[in-house]
């Protein structure tokens, strides 16, 4: 027997080569036809690891740096590696359950895919980096990166800086072709996000080579396709560290603001907000929860009131008042009315003056050191019915014209985010309150000339003004940044609009002589008498806002000295009372402060005592009372349960006093004494049904 | 001078140099995979403590074990086949007392100096000689279901006991003896009934069970339809449609969630499954469950998926010698011995991969025409069983790499790395080198 089936062998052979066939034309589809698997490949083995730059510093107007950059750590997780985990270890150290995990790990898959790292736990403290690092070995999947935070040495001016914060969603999707991350920090407020391009330089990306366990095997092509970090550059500003923080010490438990410009140049000097925070709460890891705790106040220290509060300016508008007049060459400073305690021009309306005695407003200087609100009713009634225009809606258009061209009732477009425009308003809005065009006329709108009735401007648009009456009829924008290191071409036309210099009035010097000279008088022997500048002349105004809801606001406004003017500035407190009380001082110490570079010792005292003096409305400070009952509350609360768990020793119950450590409120809000009030009484059904089932 | 000759004498060079140029290209694989840019190669090769050198070494071994083969009388090998065999089955029983744990299959017996053997590998020889001692015996009628059943126990004794050992890809390799008797007359009915059945539980996978009982029932009404004059006349027919849709239809419904569930490890099933794009869901797996009381981890198919990724991203031309990241990573696991074909496929391309093909391709073609050419039915039988094993080998190996069958677990022969592995390759050709040079010498 032999070879029997010798064509079997061909069959064999066949089977062969077409099992050889099918294996190619895969081969043809995965390496030929398939081009995910190139990019897959890459995916896998290309780690791009991200060069942040050091973001560049804002220093003040004598380079002192304002804030600064430290270096912090975040834990990073990559969720796909963390298989092996000691999950109940690291859970411990971090000081979160195990819920609170598996919630933050999945919102790092949501948020940034489970092969990418992503921030677990941001900017760690000394303390908590040092007790992770040590045991990084046990967390596959973690990684500490560094990252660059900011500090602030003079914990001030956190409003004008803004912060930085990793960016979201929305901001990503804002500033798309910008090329932000995940993970990245962005500037939120203030300078740090006008400027942020300025500020952020320019990422750098290596890429590496790393292997099934990331472990790094060597540069990417030898760095071919890496990227150099270049250093973001750094901001050199106007504002005046040492009058920033007085003005803040001053401002303290009131609500209020205060800007302060250098007329030369438009830049601002000092801008406060209060209540303001230091901005030190707003790095570290308590950002959020501090972030959270100030976006609830009720008082708003994230709110800056100096570009968005918007406040009748009452008589400090006065000034500008006879500024239009004399452009319009309605008068002339020798210009005069007859006062006996009162505007009657006008039927059925009525405004009251101060003074009665006669002479009081026997020319523009008289007038304005008096502050003669006949005198003012009377030259804005010129204004507005001008023989010029026609009638009245043509007359006070043009009177609008010159306010926004004064800077009110528009932008100013200072550096900063947000900016109110106040109101100054337009001819519509009283046709439509007096029920149509011819209805109204200046005896309507009277208190106008007197900065009452419709109109308010935010605190910077009064400091402006002051510039604009100190520069005798000229400005700059108010701004902070005055120079950007080695400016590139697109710095310069982004600062061009803070150098070029806006002519508002062609009044002759003389004329603004009456007025520099009548505010000089407000000082001499007018409201503000009581404050004084060693050493110098000034000019002020001091003015009373109505409010319909409370106590009147104070307002100053001044500017220093009176020849040469080197500083100018607008106080507001609000429900202070007259201006000469609550504001002046205030401004005061802030021009003292600037032009002396220090404060007389018996000025120290009294800043000392206007810093303690408390003006905060009384719903503000029950709002904080009615806060703090609340935390109480919730102290009780949580003892309770701490009492119910006493079985688990590890876990040691939270004290009361650490509690309250923590509970202090941000910045130096004054609030009521603390009231130990029996927790219990505090709290409402349910949740004494609660801490009931808590105790068996 | 005369002893040389007689070595060297009617022995097949070609086969000689194909053996070679694969060694070549296995070490270098191996190389490719192990090698770092920070260290130093020529260091770490002297040192003998990589894989390569190792693999190198195991070279050298089996060079020696060449000659003492080429040195021996083929009459030996035809005499102690039996023997050979028996020795074979009683090494992988001795496995279950002896062995050795290796990535969860206890089938490696210890060497000592940290070599160990895998009776599995060198088995398939023996079971070879066995078979063709056994087809070649005077008194032995192949056409014999008697003998059929012979040969099948002889060629699934093995299989059996390895897959015991949890070694189901090696198993798998003994099937390739079908391909042996189907040369010697066995009926071609058989492999296509084995085909069908393939096709069947592979269909079972792709298609949801009830239409796939449509579709069965849908052709077996047509076959009677179409048939009906000749079922007119016998009856037979239509027993036959109907005993194959039934067997058909209990198969898909019954049988094959039964081996899935109850036969196979749950990572086994779920390989089979992730071949075909599904998952499997390892509840439903009875030994799992019963094996321990956690639940089953879920079994991904990440080696096939970069192995994948490797040979995709080679493309046409290939990224390179030493430049395939997915290799320098270590992202294959495994690239040393399963997965070897990854690290080819993605330094050298397409090209690269189709050159290689052609070798073995070459290599398979050559061994059929020594088997054609032998007067032996013992030389013809063993050539066949040769070529189907190394054949099996690289058809299940390549197509895990490229994810068209699920991962046995088999080698690349000759390029893998692995002592067990190399050695039975290199007897089972240079047995058949042997045989082939004395072919005019014998005949029966």
């Amino acid at each position: 027997m032999s070879v029997f089936n010798q064509s079997r062998g061909g069959i064999i052979q066949i089977i062969f080569a077409a099992v050889f066939l099918i294996i190619t034309f895969q081969l043809i589809n995965l390496q030929i036809f398939s081009s995910k698997y190139k990019l897959a490949a890459e995916n896998n083995a290309i780690f791009r690891k991200i060069v942040y730059p050091d973001r560049g510093i804002i220093f003040d107007r004598k380079k002192r740096a304002l804030l600064e950059n430290v270096i912090s750590y975040d834990l990073m997780v990559t969720p796909a590696e963390t298989k092996g985990n000691d999950t109940a270890a690291l859970c411990q150290l971090l000081g979160i359950d195990t819920t609170e995990y598996k919630k933050r790990i999945k919102e790092a898959i949501f948020k940034n895919t489970r092969v990418k790292p992503s921030i677990f736990e941001p900017l760690l403290g000394p303390e908590m980096f040092a007790k992770l690092n040590e045991n990084m070995y046990k967390f596959p999947g973690f990684v500490l990166s560094e990252r660059s935070v900011r500090t602030y040495p003079y914990n001030t001016a956190g409003q004008l800086l803004g912060y930085i914060a990793e960016v979201d969603t929305t901001y990503l999707r804002k500033y798309k072709e910008d090329g932000y991350e995940m993970g990245d920090y962005a500037g939120m407020n203030g300078l740090e996000k006008t400027y942020e391009k300025v500020l952020m330089g320019q990422r750098g990306i290596k890429r590496f080579i790393r292997d099934n366990k990331s472990r790094i095997q060597g540069p990417y092509e030898n760095g071919l396709f890496d990227t150099v970090a270049i250093a973001g550059k750094n901001l050199y500003t106007s504002i005046d560290v040492e009058v920033q923080q007085l003005a803040e010490k001053l401002l303290q438990n009131k609500i209020g603001s205060a800007v302060a410009i250098n007329p030369r140049t438009g830049g601002i000097i000092a801008m406060v907000s209060s209540p303001s925070y230091n901005p030190n709460v707003l790095t570290g890891n308590q950002r959020r929860k501090n972030w959270g705790r100030m976006v609830l106040d009720t008082a708003k220290p994230m709110y800056n009131r100096a570009i968005k509060g918007q406040y009748p300016p009452g008589s400090t508008f006065k000034p500008l008042g006879a500024l239009v007049a004399l452009d319009e060459g309605l008068i002339t400073p020798s210009y005069g009315v007859g006062c006996f305690g009162g505007y009657g021009g006008c039927n059925g309306v009525y405004v009251r003056c101060e003074h009665k005695n006669p002479g009081h407003a026997a020319n523009l200087r008289l007038a304005l050191a008096n502050s003669c609100n006949s005198y003012f009713s009377d030259i804005f009634r010129k204004a507005i019915d001008n023989k010029k225009y026609g009638n009245t809606i043509e007359g006070y258009l043009k009177w609008k014209e010159y306010m926004n061209a004064f800077g009110l009732g528009r932008t100013l477009e200072v550096d900063l985010p947000s900016e109110d425009k106040a109101n100054i308003p337009d001819t519509s809005k009283y046709n439509k309150f007096f029920g149509g065009a011819r209805r109204w006329n200046s005896c309507s709108v009277l208190t106008l000339g007197i900065g009452q009735d419709k109109m308010t401007a935010t605190p910077i648009q009064m400091a402006n003004l002051m510039c604009i009456i100190a520069n005798k009829g000229f400005y700059y924008a108010p701004h902070f940044v005055d120079s950007i290191e080695n400016e590139t071409d697109a710095d310069t036309a982004m600062l061009g609009k803070y150098r070029r210099k806006h002519i508002v009035t062609h009044i002759s010097d003389s004329s603004y002589k009456a007025v520099h000279d009548g505010m000089n008088d407000v000082t001499l022997y007018g409201t503000a008498t009581a404050i004084k500048i060693p050493g110098h002349q000034y000019c002020a105004k001091t003015g009373t806002a109505q409010n319909p809801h409370g106590k009147n606001h104070s307002l100053f406004v001044a500017f220093a000295p009176k020849d040469n003017p080197r500083i100018a500035i607008a106080v507001v407190v609000e429900n202070g009372g007259y201006g000469s009380v609550a504001a002046a001082p205030i401004a005061g110490f802030m021009m003292e402060k600037y032009l002396n570079d220090t404060i007389s010792t018996a000025g120290l005292v009294e800043v000392e005592r206007v810093s303690k003096v408390n003006l905060i409305p009384d719903a503000i400070k029950r709002w904080y009372y009615k806060k703090d009952s609340a935390r109480l509350a919730k102290i009780a609360i949580e003892e309770a349960a701490a009492k119910a768990e006493t079985n688990e020793e590890n876990n040691k119950p939270i004290t009361e006093a650490t509690l309250e450590n923590n509970s202090t409120p941000i910045g130096d809000k004054n609030t009521e004494p603390k009231i130990k009030t029996k927790p219990s009484l505090l709290l409402n059904e349910d949740k004494k049904k609660r801490r009931a089932n808590a105790k068996p | 001078m005369n002893k040389q000759k007689s070595i060297s004498q009617g022995v097949d060079y070609t086969i000689i140099w194909l053996y070679g140029i694969l060694i070549a290209i296995g070490v270098l694989c191996i190389f490719m995979v192990e090698y770092r840019t920070d260290t130093n190669w020529v260091q770490s090769f002297l040192g003998g403590k990589t894989n390569y050198s190792k693999q190198l070494i195991f070279a050298g071994v089996c060079v020696i074990i060449a000659t003492l083969i080429l040195l021996t009388d083929s009459k030996l090998f035809t005499a102690f086949a039996n023997l050979f065999y028996a020795l074979g089955i009683v090494l992988m029983f001795a496995t279950f007392v002896i062995g050795k744990n290796i990535n969860g299959s206890k089938s490696w017996i210890p060497l000592g100096g940290g070599f160990n053997l895998q009776p599995v590998e060198i088995c398939k020889i023996f079971t070879a000689l066995a078979l063709a001692k056994l087809l070649s015996r005077q008194e032995t009628d192949f056409n014999k279901l008697k003998s059929q059943i012979l040969a099948g126990i002889i060629c699934l004794l093995p299989a059996v006991i390895s897959i015991a050992q949890h070694e189901a890809g090696m198993a798998l390799v003994y099937f390739s003896f079908f391909l042996v008797m189907f040369r010697e007359g066995l009926s071609p009915i058989v492999l296509i009934i084995g085909f069908s059945f393939v096709a069947l539980i592979i269909s079972t996978l792709l298609i949801e069970p009830d239409t796939l009982a449509i579709i069965l029932s849908a052709a077996a009404i047509l076959f009677i339809y179409f048939f009906r004059r000749i079922i007119k006349k016998s009856k037979g027919l239509l027993y036959l449609i109907l005993l194959i849709w039934f067997t058909s239809v209990g198969i898909q419904r019954f049988a094959v969630p039964f081996i899935f569930n109850n036969v196979l490890e749950c990572y086994q099933s779920a390989r089979v499954y992730s071949a075909f794009g599904k998952d499997y869901d390892c509840s439903l797996n009875q030994r799992s469950a019963k094996k321990s009381e956690k639940a089953p981890k879920k079994p991904d198919d990440y080696n096939v998926r970069q192995s994948k990724i490797a040979i995709g991203s080679g493309g046409f031309w290939g990224r390179g010698f030493l430049k395939g990241t997915q290799t320098r990573g270590k992202y294959v696991p495994e690239q040393h011995t399963d997965f070897i074909f990854a690290s080819l496929g993605e330094a050298f391309g397409f090209v690269g991969c189709f050159v290689f093909l052609s070798i073995y391709l070459f290599l398979l073609f050559r061994i059929i025409r020594l088997a054609e050419r032998q007067r032996s039915t013992f030389s013809r039988v063993y050539a066949y069983s040769v070529a189907s094993i190394i054949f099996f080998h690289i058809a299940f190996n390549i197509c895990m790499t490229i994810g068209l069958f699920p991962s046995p677990g088999v080698t690349l022969p000759l390029i893998s790395y692995g002592g067990s592995s190399l050695v039975s390759f290199t007897i089972l050709l240079f047995i058949l080198l042997r045989l082939d040079a004395d072919r005019q010498m014998v005949l029966r």
